[in-house]
């Protein structure tokens, strides 16, 4: 009923650029011959709250949303966010995480503290978490704008679509002047596991 | 003919086009904006930005009235703008057809309520549409118009945020270019004076049993069997919620138009099903229904009347199921939404701190000057309010208090409706202070272009609002401009006009940082040896700035963010010991 179909959640911090990114995404499964939903998050949120985006695919997807406990994999756009959305994940699923720090203002305000070693904490739970250093990985390529384009990357060598398939997707979904940088961020993200990257979704 | 991942949105805008329509005005609210801002891009549709949803609704009655398909779309608390024509033009009828679509917004995702659009279509007895996904919200834009034009009504097209914000696959097709229906007077059909107005009321009920029996036989409504223990009544978001937990082990009657109700079908479903669920999100609008027919349901008893549901909602409620879930270790903090870097509205709003006003606020970005550490917001309610709001509460609290109040409201909310309230004060010999927010632009629903800021929908230049011109025009004579990053001299503006015996118009104008057009300066830098870690800048609640621990020293400072700051200098204002130095300086 519903074991075709695969959930990627994607979550950050809003102006982090998550609605390029699962744009890229749904048109690379659409072209792929699957039925997809994106759900996105407009609005008041976008301010530099708490974002996520919803990514399904599969034979037939009814529902445009994620649940708790579905998620295949999470891309996270910060550590924090990482974390707060860890109970959507599925207990075998996977966690792209970007290594980035975003204090949230009650922590500007000193109100409350950014929790130490999120990352290695959710891996203590054995969930399988994958760190990327989006931020300078984007740089690389040439515009830290591009860490969202370095993580879709990353994502997407967990998926079971061709480089190439994915490549083509950020060429026709991307600005066409940042093609190029984008395309250097997907590659960067796409192999910054090296080889020791395993559990395909 | 291709195939596209479309947003709702786009999907509803591909059916405007795709249904001929030549006319189409809106009002942006989160989440109906991408409709028109898709439409736009279409060849043969006329768009525009309306000042508010009321205009924009009469104006596609006036576009339908002169033989075009037209269009107009609005978030659920716009309807309530737009009410007024709603409920006269299902009285008149159609020309050409027209089609209103209205977003709801469950769970509050950006919005001041929740309210359930469906019981405006009940109470101004006109059709409802309702579309789970992009595919439908495409063709059933384009049955709006048949039925509209059909029927002789204005058309309702329910969407929420989880269909018009939720991308899907729809095929596209060409136009179909209906000509200009011919106008004639008709002033039976068209002006309602009372007797004019008692005939078309019998008309209108008529029409809802004719459109009742549309209900029941189009095929609009479809039932599917399975297995017969479950039943399913439910539309929209809900049917999809339902056939991913329950698949083939429920039998439903899915409803794309959600009124007038079909009563037979719903009897003929009940007849064959063990046990009947009503799923709506909200109102327990088809629930009523039911019981009102003396049809068993199970509903509101089990599903909640607040927020969204989900999957997980119908599988809970229905099944019983609940997954182990993993969960983070520790207490996470709460990420809210936050004033931009850079934002002009901060400067206004740190200079109002502090001076104790009461401060009656508005819809926009600027609703978050009520978020901590800023707090300077008494209350919220609807567009408009903070203005006329004031004016009320000034009057009963006499002349000292209109010495401690301002109303703040965004340039484009102030031409929606807070002119209105402006007025009120005017004539009515109030004493009241409002500051306009003027930032050039329609901000928290994605920068759209509006009657103030000289540009129209498509980017070309128009007229633009003189504000200081129309303030005087209401009678305010004192009107005065400043610049928000200037945060001394705006408190200075500020205490003056509340000194003043007379109302006054402060317009705080600076664009929006987020603008492509608008010029940064470098970012800010902290000199280490002049802060004392007071924390007296983290006050602006500006997201560049924090502290931490000097690793030398091992005192707290102040540090800027280099990729967020864009040297807006209002923290300068906030720092007793000038510690804050200017991108470039040492």
């Amino acid at each position: 009923m519903t074991n075709s179909v695969k959930n990627i959640l994607i979550v950050g911090v809003g102006g982090q650029g998550t609605l390029l990114a699962s744009k890229i995404m749904g048109k690379c499964f659409v072209d792929s011959g699957y039925d997809v939903k994106v759900s996105e998050v407009h609005g008041m949120s976008q301010r530099g709250g708490s974002v996520v985006t919803y990514v399904r695919y599969g034979d037939k997807v009814w529902s445009s949303v994620i649940e708790k406990g579905e998620a295949d994999i999470i891309i996270s756009f910060e550590q924090l966010e990482a974390a707060r959305w860890l109970p959507y994940l599925k207990p075998d699923g996977v966690i792209i995480s970007n290594t980035q720090q975003i204090d949230p203002m009650p922590v500007i305000m000193g109100q409350t503290e950014y929790p130490e070693d999120i990352l290695e904490k959710i891996r203590k739970l054995g969930v399988n978490v994958m760190a990327v250093g989006a931020d300078e990985l984007a740089m690389k390529a040439g515009t830290i704008k591009a860490a969202n384009t370095v993580l879709l990357g990353a994502a997407a060598h967990f998926t079971d679509i061709d480089e190439a398939e994915w490549i083509e997707a950020v060429r026709t979904t991307v600005p066409q002047k940042t093609v190029d940088v984008n395309l250097k961020a997907f590659k960067l993200g796409y192999n910054c596991f090296g080889v020791s990257a395993e559990g395909r979704i | 003919m291709s195939k596209k991942l479309l947003l709702g949105n786009e999907a509803v805008a591909q059916g405007l086009y795709e249904a001929g329509v030549k006319f189409v005005s809106s009002y942006p609210g989160t989440p109906s904006t991408e409709i028109t801002e898709a439409a736009v891009k279409f060849d043969g549709i006329y768009c525009e930005w309306a000042p508010n949803e009321k205009v924009a609704f009469e104006a596609a009655f006036g576009a339908c009235t002169g033989g075009a398909r037209s269009f107009c779309g609005m978030k659920h608390v716009g309807l309530n703008v737009a009410a007024d024509p709603l409920f006269t033009v299902s009285y008149i009828g159609v020309n050409g057809g027209m089609v209103c679509a209205v977003a709801d917004d469950p769970a509050i995702h950006s919005s001041q309520n929740e309210q359930d659009s469906r019981n405006y279509a009940i109470a101004a007895k006109v059709p409802m549409l309702e579309s789970c996904d992009s595919a439908e919200c495409k063709e059933y834009t384009k049955l709006a118009y048949e039925l509209s034009e059909k029927y002789d009504t204005p058309v309702l097209l329910r969407l929420s945020t989880r269909v018009s914000h939720s991308r899907s696959i729809v095929e596209e097709k060409s136009r179909n270019e209906p000509k200009l229906k011919e106008y004639k007077r008709d002033i039976s059909k068209n002006v309602m004076m009372p007797a004019m107005a008692r005939k078309a009321h019998e008309k209108v009920e008529k029409r809802t049993e004719a459109l009742r029996e549309y209900a029941e036989t189009s095929g609009i409504n479809s039932i599917e069997y399975n297995n017969k223990k479950i039943g399913i009544i439910a539309a929209g978001t809900t049917y999809t919620y339902a056939k991913e937990a329950l698949g083939d082990s429920a039998s439903y009657l899915k409803l794309g138009m959600v009124n007038p109700l079909p009563v037979k079908l719903i009897e003929d479903f009940a007849k064959e099903v063990e046990a009947l669920y009503v799923i709506e999100e909200l109102d327990d609008v088809i629930e009523t229904h039911c019981r009102k027919h003396g049809v068993k349901v199970i509903g509101k008893e089990m599903f909640s009347r607040l927020g969204e549901f989900s999957q997980r909602t119908v599988r809970e409620t229905i099944l019983g199921s609940t997954p182990s879930l993993l969960e983070f270790e520790g207490e996470i903090p709460p990420r809210p939404p936050v004033l931009c870097a850079g934002c002009p509205h901060r400067g206004l709003f740190y200079a109002l701190k502090g001076m104790d006003l009461y401060v009656s606020g508005d819809i926009g970005c600027y609703t978050l000057g009520a978020q901590a550490p800023l707090s300077v917001t008494d209350t919220v309610a609807c567009m408009g309010a903070s203005v006329s709001g004031l004016h009320g509460f000034n009057t009963v609290r006499g002349k000292e208090q209109a010495k401690k109040s301002v109303a703040v409201i965004g340039d484009s909310t102030f031409i929606h409706s807070g002119i209105t309230g402006l007025i009120d004060i005017a004539y009515n010999k109030g004493n009241s202070t409002v500051i306009v927010l003027d930032n050039s632009i329609t901000g928290m629903t994605g920068h759209q272009n509006n009657p103030a800021n000289g540009l129209t929908i498509a980017g070309d230049p128009t007229v633009a609002v003189d504000l200081e011109a129309l303030a005087k025009a209401v009678g305010i004579s004192r009107v005065v401009v400043v610049d928000p990053y200037d945060v001394d001299t705006t408190r200075e503006a500020v205490k003056k006009e509340l000194e003043a015996d007379e109302p006054s118009l402060i317009i705080s104008r600076r664009p929006c940082a987020l603008l492509k057009n608008v010029k940064h300066s470098l970012p800010l830098t902290v000199d280490k040896d002049k802060c004392v870690g007071c924390k007296m800048c983290l006050k602006v609640g500006c997201p560049a700035l924090s502290q931490i621990k000097d690793a030398v020293s091992g005192k707290t400072k102040a540090v800027i963010s280099d990729s967020q700051c864009v040297g807006c200098g209002i923290c300068q204002f906030a720092c007793k010991t000038k510690a804050i130095k200017e991108g470039g300086e040492q």
